[in-house]
């Protein structure tokens, strides 16, 4: 922990102004989440957990307030490469073999040709699809298409990776084999995580902070720093500490409903 | 509102292209009679003009460029001229004069219309025969895809002779190129629309045990309409060239072909560009309509 | 009377052939496939052949397929010099031309979302119109050679392509855009690596449609004045002259032509955009 602040929210507003009139998606979130943190959004479709990582991203423009990303705007460091998005579908191009797809962002941030050739084996590694490079998305399972997309984010140095619910398309069996590996991925490359998700134990399983968000308008219910140990094999999810996390979880999106009704 | 805008900037674009590109197109038509007519033009004389450019010779005439949108016989008519010839030979004509637009679209029309229905009506009961054997799908269907690659329009002036030579004449034989145009994208469209209904809906028969005429009318039809309202506009606009082809061979003296066909023997190319957008009128309300009947229909049946 | 007869008892033979084949435990086989419409074109072929002898159908009605034949072989070198003026000369670089110039408007027009909302409907419009009868007026623009016809062409596969590039280049997803905003990729990265890719599928389509609106192009134009060469002026003249196993001769030869140049667009669009599911099988 070294404690430095690499995303740094203070007063974010947004409105979306649709036909039914505005939407405040977003509505005085602060927070801060420091280098090397695995923080999970978790809470109700229409909390705003998907759109706050995208003004993250900057691929959504707030209309107050201010966020810096490794101390800079948003789209400065989108321009400046800060990080991977890994979206809810593997998004892969059909054209383009795994390999391929993973040299996407290399091609089009000009890395060497040599370069690519090892970052592309390199990343196949971590997410454990050796040998898998010259298939097409098509040929593989979801739960590898999915894989290879996350190989796609690691490929080129960010620190930061966010991921928007990217299991949420996938059966539980897979989910938890993938956690488990992402947990692993996340200790070797002591990158900061940012990820949304719907599913409470995903989240406590996984995250060093957990923040509970509620609808309407979007906004933090709650940020809870777990005191779960960095090292966790699945069979922590049958402690006490576990268990005790997630019933506070669930309090937080309860409280978040009662407010509305 | 933000498309309608855009789209009529872009009509107001090609139109003012138009105008512009009617000066060079005619200048020197232009020139020529306005010397005739004591005129001060440069240079002098059509021999020293004829390989001029012509954009250099509208700058050297710009008080000729508005001739440039009047002549008789210009060879590109001003938007306005096809305008005021479509006005006066619809509008202002009676439908029963050989000079009446509205005549000749009729006649092309109703060959059109006749065609187009028997192509139709032949190519959906072939695609139901298709469907339904196996035999006819494997000998035919091939056949039905390759015809689509080949301009089968080339068959049209030997249908028309030949029909003339065994003495049928008139509508008859432009409606029947006009069918077999229709006929083969209908029948292509129509196959591909009653096999659309996926494994699970036709299981979901099977569990009622239905019969095959009962997942006909109830399944398969239904699920074909889009496919066959998709296929139908292709094939009403082929109709319509093929009834205006239809005319060219010949020599007929009705229907917009006819008129394309004299305008360009004469030289009045008002005519043709008249009767062209006559026909391109035509084709889009066809299309038109069959759209809204495509609406219509997908409404009621639930699909749109 | 006996070839009449003969011809039903063939035509019987060869669906009961069919029958067997489709209805047969190997229907499936590659073979098989090919063997059926193959068997009842061929069929088809001597049934007209036995008709048109056993019922003395007039030459200026309906020639013989063998006539044609014969027709076809003996008159080779005016089929090539028809083949060459009107295929190639007129429909092949009218065909380049059009689609070219399409491909390049509509990758301008993608740069402007309001060009694209104003020119969509009004290429979808065009796209349906009777075409081919501007072929008058560009004869007399561009003369009786094969420059007019490939005018033509040009005109009448420009929009079909246009409308189909157009709705290709738009085919991406939120999501892949996304992904490349989050590259910071720039306009012609995006270009390359996602749009044009995506829109190949698109463009194959717009390819194929005007492989044949070309050839209807290059040949209807030639009915409105042409040198005394081509596929066109040959089924105009021969018409007239009521030799018709010539006509089909040059009818056998504009198939042929059409089937071959769909078939190799087919076999490229088979290489490029053999990712997408419409290709997988």
């Amino acid at each position: 922990m070294t404690g430095q602040a690499v995303i740094e929210a203070r007063d974010l507003n947004l409105v979306f102004h649709t036909n039914d009139g505005p939407v405040h998606a977003l509505k005085d979130v602060n927070l801060t989440v420091e280098k090397g943190d695995f923080v999970s959004f978790i809470g109700p479709s229409g909390c705003g957990k998907t759109t706050f990582l995208r003004v993250m991203a900057a691929l959504e423009q707030p209309t107050g307030g201010t966020i810096t990303v490794n101390g800079m705007t948003p789209d400065e460091a989108r321009r400046k490469r800060a990080y991977g998005y890994v979206f809810q579908a593997a998004g892969l191009y059909p054209w383009r073999t795994i390999a391929k797809n993973i040299k996407l962002p290399l091609e089009i941030m000009g890395y060497s040709k040599a370069d690519q050739n090892a970052r592309v084996e390199a990343v196949l590694k971590l997410v454990d699809l050796e040998g898998f490079g010259g298939k097409y998305p098509w040929q593989l399972s979801g739960g590898m298409q999915q894989r290879a997309s996350i190989a796609r984010a690691l490929a080129f140095d960010a620190d930061i990776l966010l991921m928007d619910e990217p299991f949420g398309a996938l059966d539980e069996i897979v989910r938890d084999h993938l956690n488990e590996q992402l947990l692993a991925l996340w200790a070797r490359t002591g990158k900061t995580i940012g990820f949304v998700t719907h599913s409470i134990p995903e989240a406590v399983y996984l995250s060093t902070k957990i923040v509970v968000m509620s609808p309407r308008p979007g906004r933090i219910a709650d940020v809870i720093e777990s005191p779960l140990p960095r090292e966790r094999p699945l069979e922590i999810r049958d402690t006490p500490e576990f268990i005790e996390i997630a019933h506070r979880v669930r309090e937080g999106l309860r409280a978040g409903h009662s407010y509305d009704e | 509102m933000k498309s309608v805008l855009a789209v009529l900037t872009v009509v107001a674009a090609i139109v003012a292209i138009w105008y512009a590109a009617c000066a060079p197109m005619n200048i020197k038509g232009v020139l020529t009679e306005l010397e005739r007519g004591g005129a001060q033009v440069v240079p002098e004389g059509a021999p020293t003009r004829r390989d001029m450019s012509a954009i250099g010779l509208v700058v050297a005439n710009s008080f000729a460029i508005p001739a440039t949108w009047a002549q008789e016989r210009p060879r590109l008519p001003a938007p306005h001229q096809v305008a005021v010839e479509l006005w006066q030979t619809t509008v202002m004509k009676k439908i029963t004069s050989k000079r009446s637009l509205i005549f000749h679209g009729w006649v092309t029309l109703s060959a059109t219309l006749l065609g187009f229905a028997i192509g139709t009506g032949l190519g959906v009961v072939l695609a139901v025969g298709i469907v339904h054997s196996r035999v006819m799908d494997m000998s035919v269907m091939p056949w039905a895809i390759v015809s689509q690659t080949i301009p089968i329009i080339a068959l049209a002036p030997m249908i028309i002779v030949v029909l003339y030579s065994i003495g049928v004449q008139g509508m008859l034989p432009k409606a029947i190129i006009s069918a077999y145009l229709s006929f083969f994208p209908v029948v292509v469209g129509m196959v591909k629309g009653l096999r659309s209904p996926d494994h699970m809906q036709l299981d979901l028969l099977r569990t009622y045990n239905a019969s095959a005429s009962q997942g006909f009318w109830k399944l398969r039809l239904p699920s074909s309409m889009p496919y066959l309202f998709a296929s139908l506009k292709i094939g009403i606009a082929a109709s319509l060239v093929g009834a205006i082809v239809g005319e060219l061979p010949t020599g007929a003296v009705s229907g917009l072909g006819a008129r394309l066909l004299a305008g360009s023997y004469y030289g009045q190319t008002v005519q043709i560009w008249s009767a062209l957008f006559a026909a391109g009128l035509l084709a889009a309300i066809l299309v038109g309509i069959l759209g809204v009947i495509e609406r219509i229909t997908l409404k009621r049946m639930g699909m749109a | 009377m006996i070839l009449v007869i003969l011809a039903l008892i063939l035509w019987a033979f060869g669906w009961w052939l069919n029958v067997r084949l489709a209805e047969g435990p190997n229907a499936g086989a590659p073979l098989v496939r090919l063997a059926v419409p193959v068997i009842f074109g061929v069929t088809v072929l001597l049934v007209w052949e036995l008709l048109v002898r056993g019922l003395n159908v007039p030459m200026v009605i309906l020639p013989a397929p063998s006539l044609i034949a014969t027709r076809f072989v003996t008159s080779l070198p005016v089929l090539w010099v028809d083949f060459r003026q009107t295929i190639l000369k007129g429909a092949l670089s009218g065909y380049i031309m059009g689609c070219g110039a399409a491909l390049l408007v509509a990758v301008l027009i993608d740069r402007s979302d309001f060009l694209r909302r104003g020119l969509l409907p009004v290429g979808n419009l065009v796209a349906a119109l009777p075409i081919v009868g501007t072929a008058p007026i560009l004869v007399m623009w561009f003369g009786f050679d094969w420059q007019s016809k490939a005018a033509v062409v040009v005109v009448s596969v420009f929009f079909p392509m246009l409308v189909n590039a157009v709705a290709g280049l738009a085919q991406t997803t939120a999501m892949q855009r996304d992904l490349m905003r989050t590259y910071a990729a720039g306009y012609w990265q995006s270009f390359f690596k996602l749009r044009l890719p995506a829109a190949m599928p698109f463009i194959f389509n717009g390819l194929k449609v005007s492989s044949t609106l070309a050839l209807i192009g290059a040949i209807v134009a030639e009915f409105f004045g042409s040198p005394t060469v081509g596929m066109g002026f040959r089924i105009s003249t021969s018409v007239g002259q009521l030799s018709l196993d010539m006509v089909w001769a040059e009818i056998v030869v504009a198939a042929l032509a059409g089937t071959l140049f769909y078939g190799l667009l087919a076999l490229i669009e088979k290489g490029v955009t053999f990712w997408h599911p419409s290709q997988r099988g």
